[in-house]
């Protein structure tokens, strides 16, 4: 798979706080990553240091496209030097990312069809993008209701929206469904889907370990500024299945713990034979397991 | 004209008119000029009295107060950000915002000047010297709307810098040690212009300290500009 965001060395300091210390990631091509924050201590820090509105500390970021490097903090690599054909400059690396952020505000005054259509003229993508896009979203019987009345979860939409309006190859969407009720983050979580079909990148942050364990191929966990464990969901929380069990509800209410090897074949043979089984389950932690397991053991060192 | 000084235009002209605290600086004073011209009738009143009057508190008013409640609300609100990653150079943000507010600004004089009673050769007189204090003044509201990064920072900024230029020119007929130092100000040198109608010398005059006072709001908003940028 094509690496198209490589982060190397990240640190971040404000004042004496670090906030950010040796991040290191890469991103390819048509994943989704989740960059998974429960304490909320350098999400958003991060996305900015990525999306060039903030110098590093220390440490690189190189965003790959089809058509050259790009080096947000020190504009776009020239072909030479990056030994790929030449870019365009940095308006085609604007129009390649999408950004969603809190800190990208609207105008509030203006409709939703017009936060959309100015977005549209300044980076001139054509108009017809504009109701196709509020469609996509489900804010097109909407698109004349001013930006400042809209309720929480349509002002992501929009966020969302203008995000997606230039087709970008690579999204930022920073805590997507933050503060959403679990039928709007339900939605949100579909787009995010139909654009990953579509072969987009996307880079998202979220404090929510369920939402990252559904959605993303790959999820860094952040804790204290540095990422303690990296990969695909499943497979961390196999990695962290140290005791294996099988856990059987009863009819009655009764639960029973049995390991998870031969042994306990017979007994669960009976419980089947008597009818008496009701589920079983395996008793492999999920990401906030594994979360407590490494923040745990972190504290106690 | 880059396609992104043409989208702002657009937006400014959209949002104009859904903003109150701008439009109403837009239309009072022109408004006013024209109540008041056709409702008093004073003896001994000096022709063009109340166009005179208002002409100079528009031009020290509506641009200043509008450059820099823009360029702060889109700071607060975290819009100008948005325009800045979509690779907008700051220059061409300046200008966008500035070439509407110099056009809207400019119909508002045009309106001052008609309902004065200014025609012909007089009137465009009235009009270009009113460009130039325009000028400066949205000049003035760029440097306070780039120093500010809050709405109510720009307020607390521009509220005493806006009495000063628009109320030294009527302060100046009251007061003679007001009126030497009001010379001094674009807006106390339009006023004076504007009642003896310019001969040679004093436009001549009136062209320097424009020209001084312009060059005093540039050399501050570049100052400021290098010091704040547009975060
Ligand atoms: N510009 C800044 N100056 C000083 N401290 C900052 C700045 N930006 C963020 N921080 C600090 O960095 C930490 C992480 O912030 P942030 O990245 O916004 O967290 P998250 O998005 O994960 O909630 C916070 O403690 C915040 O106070
Ligand atoms: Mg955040």
């Amino acid at each position: 798979m094509k690496t198209i965001l490589k982060v190397r060395g990240v640190k971040q300091c404000f004042g004496k706080k670090t906030v950010l210390e040796n991040v290191n990631l890469e991103v390819g091509e048509g994943e989704i990553l989740g960059l998974l924050d429960p304490s909320g201590a350098g999400k958003t820090t991060l996305i900015k240091i990525i999306t060039g509105q903030l110098a590093p500390t220390e440490g690189t970021v190189e965003i790959c496209g089809t058509s050259g490097e790009y080096k947000p903090n020190r504009g776009v690599v020239s072909a030479e030097e990056s030994g790929k054909p030449a870019v365009s400059g940095r308006e085609h690396f604007c129009q390649k990312i999408g950004i969603m952020m809190d800190n990208f505000g609207l105008y509030e005054r203006l409709s939703c069809y017009d936060n959309l259509k100015f977005y549209a003229k300044l980076q001139g993508i054509p108009m017809k993008k504009i109701e196709e896009t509020l469609k996509k979203v489900g804010l097109f019987q909407a698109k004349k209701t001013s930006a400042a009345n809209l309720s929480k979860g349509m002002r992501s939409r929009l966020l969302l929206a203008r995000a997606l309006l230039s087709e970008p190859k690579l999204l930022f969407l920073d805590e997507p469904t933050n503060g959403l009720d679990p039928a709007t983050a339900a939605e949100i979580h579909k787009l995010i889907r139909e654009e990953q079909e579509k072969g987009t990148t996307i880079f998202l942050t979220t404090h929510n370990m369920a939402e990252a364990e559904k959605l993303c191929n790959h999820v860094a966990l952040l804790h204290e500024g540095r990422i303690v464990e990296y990969g695909n969901p499943g497979e961390i929380c196999r990695r962290y299945h140290h005791q294996k069990r099988l856990l059987l509800h009863l009819a009655g209410g009764e639960e029973v713990v049995l390991p998870h090897d031969k042994s306990c074949a017979e007994k669960l043979l009976f419980y089947l034979e008597e009818g008496k089984l009701e589920t079983i389950h395996s008793t492999e932690p999920n990401l906030e397991n594994v979360f407590m397991e490494l923040t745990g053991r972190r504290l106690e060192e | 004209m880059t396609k992104h000084i043409k989208a702002i235009l657009w937006k400014q002209g959209k949002d104009t008119f859904k903003n109150k605290e701008i439009l109403v600086q837009f239309v009072m004073f022109p408004i006013l000029t024209v109540i008041m011209e056709n409702a008093m009738e004073i003896k001994g009143m000096p022709e063009h009295f109340f166009a005179n009057l208002f002409a100079v508190m528009y031009l020290g008013m509506a641009p200043l107060v509008s450059m820099a409640a823009i360029l702060a609300e889109e700071k607060e609100k975290n819009t100008l950000r948005v325009l800045l990653m979509s690779d907008v150079k700051a220059i061409e943000y300046f200008l966008g915002a500035g070439i509407y507010l110099f056009a809207i600004c400019m119909l508002g004089a045009g309106v001052i000047g008609f309902a004065g009673g200014y025609r012909g050769r007089e009137l465009a007189f009235v009009l270009a010297a009113m460009a130039v204090g325009i000028l400066i003044s949205i000049l003035a509201g760029a440097v306070i709307g780039t120093y500010s990064r809050t709405q109510m920072m720009a307020t607390s900024l521009m509220v005493p810098v806006m009495l000063v230029l628009a109320s030294l020119p009527m302060l100046a007929m009251f007061n003679e040690r007001i009126a030497k130092v009001a010379k001094y100000f674009y807006t106390g040198r339009m006023s004076l212009l504007l009642n003896s109608m310019g001969n040679g010398q004093e436009i001549a005059e009136g062209l320097w300290i424009a020209g001084a006072n312009m060059l005093a709001a540039v050399v501050l908003f570049v100052v400021v500009y290098r010091r704040k940028g547009l975060e």
